[in-house]
């Protein structure tokens, strides 16, 4: 290798390698064959997908599982576009990829030559960065920094742009650990004046509560989130991304909360003295109505990213760093406080408002879940679609551990779930099984990835938890629209079992509650690959509790109501 | 509160696309860039960018932070009612006939702006200063033809030893 040239191409192999990739994927094109072509010589595993949004979703469950970098590798102009969706959704959650786009050649740049695609242009706003190269030497830094911004800090998607002379030609640049990245910043440490003020006012609540997020367990933070929240003896809830970092069956745990949340979250929220924000951001999912939303409660609010200060509401505290780092500053600093009627309050409430569905009628998803959840004993990694039985997973299936659980938060991409559950099989040091819960809506959206599945035999219990309804739409219908139900039905799906067997995959159904359990079983004992359980549910369930978008906290509904109910004024 | 102009000076790290990620984070919220002035800095790696934009000043915060995330932009700050010599030219075509030029030129000389181009019908008069300043002249010379005008768009540099 000493005195031979190496391509473009064979470089950022090369990078990838150094990086310490092992497995990416992908989906082949003209502009890309110089790349597919250096691999080959290269012992990284390139998963071949069967569309790029896949691939994307692929890299973000990888990244999402393992916490390194999840890439994937495509051709230039389809090929990129099918990208955009998986590039959104990895930006909204935070979440580490690199997207490897071919393009045409540099002269053709600008001349709508064959499937040339303005990538980087079309992804600005999507990305956390992006490169357009337009010289082979460029690449040891670029590949360099391109790991680096997507992994560090609040991570994100970062967009390799890449024409086809830049990768076939020659690069005679030294491999490099230098970067040029004057404008980035990486924040540790939060101020220690910060910090202070942070513990003053823990010290002076008699009601607080941690609300944990995304940022807490990309952080790696779970162990100080624990350590803080039993120092203190303060109750914990958790959005939706956050679960997992810090356990569910914790006596302080108050589950999730938000508009499909706990009511034991929910009322904690509306009744804290303090609500302290770790690595998450106060999304329109979790606050309902702002200026209503914990309005005599002092707001703290740790996060990595300084524009997120602010953003949303204006926290008496804003503590910028890294959660676990800033946690480590603020633990010396805190002593137990006298919340132990607080606490007991909150576990009253928990007796008293537990999460329930009803048993009645025909198969819940409630109980397939609750059931698979029974199951493993909760070990398992979890993904899921969007839409109800997104919500019931996070409600239903123990999640006490972190990075156990895998869901389109930000974005709500309907289509993740499943190759989210590939990708992260492929990084899934655990030992537990895989469990992929999609509708039967969003699963259609790229089921193509059964194939993908069954070529490499991955561990997966696909469980296609069909209502024959764009669910979450039908109830939005119904409790909103007069049950006006327009273009939510799902006539045509076809017979799931069917489908996984023409790929080689065997299919199981339930069908009633009683049969859930055995068959589920069965699910989890098969160990020749992937396993689809066709779960054919009662059609108008409606996920409770629910507070409508937009309303007050106070507004939350805890069952199906008998009124028709005024239309949500806040966003989808 | 109220919506006024705001004064912001990035400095960026000199790459293609840094323009457009940073129209992108105003853009977004269908906020409006009034004026936008680019330069590379002594040092050609750099450029400083001064921007002017109206809105809403806790938009405008939130947008400056959002602008000073971003990837090539190594800081970004908000001058408005800093202690910063803010600066434009502007080039005003006016129509005059030979006997109105006196008078022109006579408003010319009160603002210290001079003309550049001279015609038997028109005139391009150079003028430059504060904002205020600009506006004055122009509403002045509307008494005359102003055939049209273009603005630089303020620069924006700290008074005293430090960097802007
Ligand atoms: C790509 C995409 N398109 C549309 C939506 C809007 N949407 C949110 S939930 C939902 C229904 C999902 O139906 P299904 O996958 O069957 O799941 P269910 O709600 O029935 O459990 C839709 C259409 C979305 N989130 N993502
Ligand atoms: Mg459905």
């Amino acid at each position: 290798m000493a005195n031979k040239t190496l391509s473009g191409a064979e470089v950022i192999i090369e990078c990838l390698k150094r990086e310490g990739v092992d497995t990416i994927f992908g989906y082949p094109g003209g502009s890309a064959i110089p790349m597919f072509d250096a691999i080959l010589d290269s012992n990284i595993k390139v998963v071949l997908t069967r569309h790029e949004q896949g691939a994307t979703h692929m890299a973000d469950g990888y990244a999402r599982q393992t916490g390194k970098v999840g890439v994937a590798l495509v051709t230039s102009g389809p090929g990129a576009t099918n990208t955009f969706t998986g590039i959104y959704t990895a930006l909204m959650d935070s979440s580490p990829i690199v997207v490897l786009a071919a393009q045409t050649t540099t002269p053709n740049l600008g001349k709508d030559a064959f499937q040339e695609c303005d990538t980087s242009g079309m992804t600005f706003a999507a990305v956390k960065h992006s490169y357009l190269v337009k010289n082979s030497n460029d690449l040891p830094r670029i590949m360099k920094e391109a790991f680096h911004i997507a992994r560090s800090g609040r991570p994100g998607p970062v967009l390799i742009d890449l024409p086809k002379d830049v990768t076939a030609g020659p690069c005679t640049a030294p491999f490099t650990d230098k970067m040029d990245l004057p404008g980035y910043k990486i924040p540790t440490h939060a101020p220690i004046q910060a910090v202070e003020k942070a513990a003053e006012f823990l010290k002076k609540s008699k009601k607080p509560l941690l609300l944990v997020g995304h940022g807490a367990m990309i952080s790696g933070a779970s162990r100080q989130v624990r350590e803080l929240a039993e120092k203190l003896n303060a109750p914990v809830c958790c959005t939706m991304l956050g679960l997992g970092a810090f356990p569910t069956d914790h006596e302080l745990s108050l589950g999730m909360l938000g508009m499909h949340g706990t009511v034991y979250a929910n009322k904690a929220v509306l009744d804290c003295d303090l609500i302290f924000s770790i690595g998450s951001r106060w999304d329109d999912r979790i606050t309902g109505k702002l200026d209503v939303f914990c309005k005599d409660a002092v707001k703290m609010h740790l996060d990595i990213d300084p524009a997120e200060e602010g953003k949303v509401l204006q926290p008496d505290v804003f503590l910028c760093g890294d959660a676990k780092l800033v946690l480590e500053q603020l633990l010396p600093m805190v002593n137990k406080l006298d919340t132990a009627d607080w606490v007991k309050t909150c576990q009253s409430w928990k007796k008293k408002f537990p999460l329930t569905y009803p048993k009645q009628g025909g198969l819940r998803m409630q109980h397939v879940i609750a059931t698979a959840s029974k199951l493993t004993g909760g070990k398992a990694i979890v993904t899921t679609d969007v839409g109800q039985h997104q919500m019931w997973v996070a409600q239903f299936f123990d999640i006490n551990y972190p990075r156990q659980l895998h869901s389109s938060g930000g974005a709500g991409t309907m289509g993740f779930g499943f190759p989210a559950a590939i990708g992260a099989s492929f990084g899934n040091e655990t030992g537990w099984p895989v469990l992929s819960f999609s509708g039967d809506g969003g699963f259609q959206m790229t089921e193509a990835e059964l194939a993908t599945a069954a070529i490499h035999k991955l561990p997966i219990k696909i469980f296609v938890m069909d209502n024959k309804y764009l669910g979450m739409v039908r109830q939005w219908q119904e409790l909103f629209y007069e049950h006006r139900y327009s273009s939510v039905d799902m006539q045509g799906n076809p017979d799931f079992v069917k489908l996984a067997e023409a790929y080689g995959i065997p299919g199981l159904r339930i069908k009633r509650a009683a049969d859930a359990e055995r068959v589920i079983q069965k699910a989890l004992e098969y160990k020749d690959g992937p396993i689809l359980i066709h779960c054919e549910c009662e059609k108008e369930d409606n996920v409770f509790p629910m507070i409508p978008a937009g309303a007050p906290i106070t507004s939350m509904i805890v069952e199906q109501p008998k009124a028709q109910l005024e239309k949500p004024t806040g966003s989808t | 509160m109220i919506d006024k102009a705001h004064s912001i000076s990035l400095l960026v790290a000199n790459r293609p696309g840094v323009l457009v990620r940073i129209a992108l984070v105003f853009s977004r919220r269908g906020y409006n860039i009034d004026s936008l002035v680019v330069s590379p800095t002594l040092d050609p790696n750099f450029s400083r960018m001064n921007i002017i934009a109206h809105g809403n000043p806790e938009i405008l915060m939130q947008i400056i932070k959002q602008l000073e995330k971003l990837v090539d932009v190594v800081q970004a700050k908000d001058h408005t009612d800093t202690n910063a010599v803010e600066k434009e030219l502007a080039l005003i075509k006016v129509r005059c006939s030979p006997d109105q030029r006196t008078e022109v030129l006579q408003l010319c000389d009160h603002f210290k702006a001079h003309t550049v181009d001279m015609t038997e019908k028109s005139m391009i008069i150079q003028i430059t200063g504060s904002s205020d300043k600009v506006d004055n002249l122009k509403s002045l010379l509307q008494k005359f033809e102003i055939v049209e005008y273009i603005r630089t768009g303020k620069v924006i540099m700290l008074r005293g030893e430090d960097k802007t």
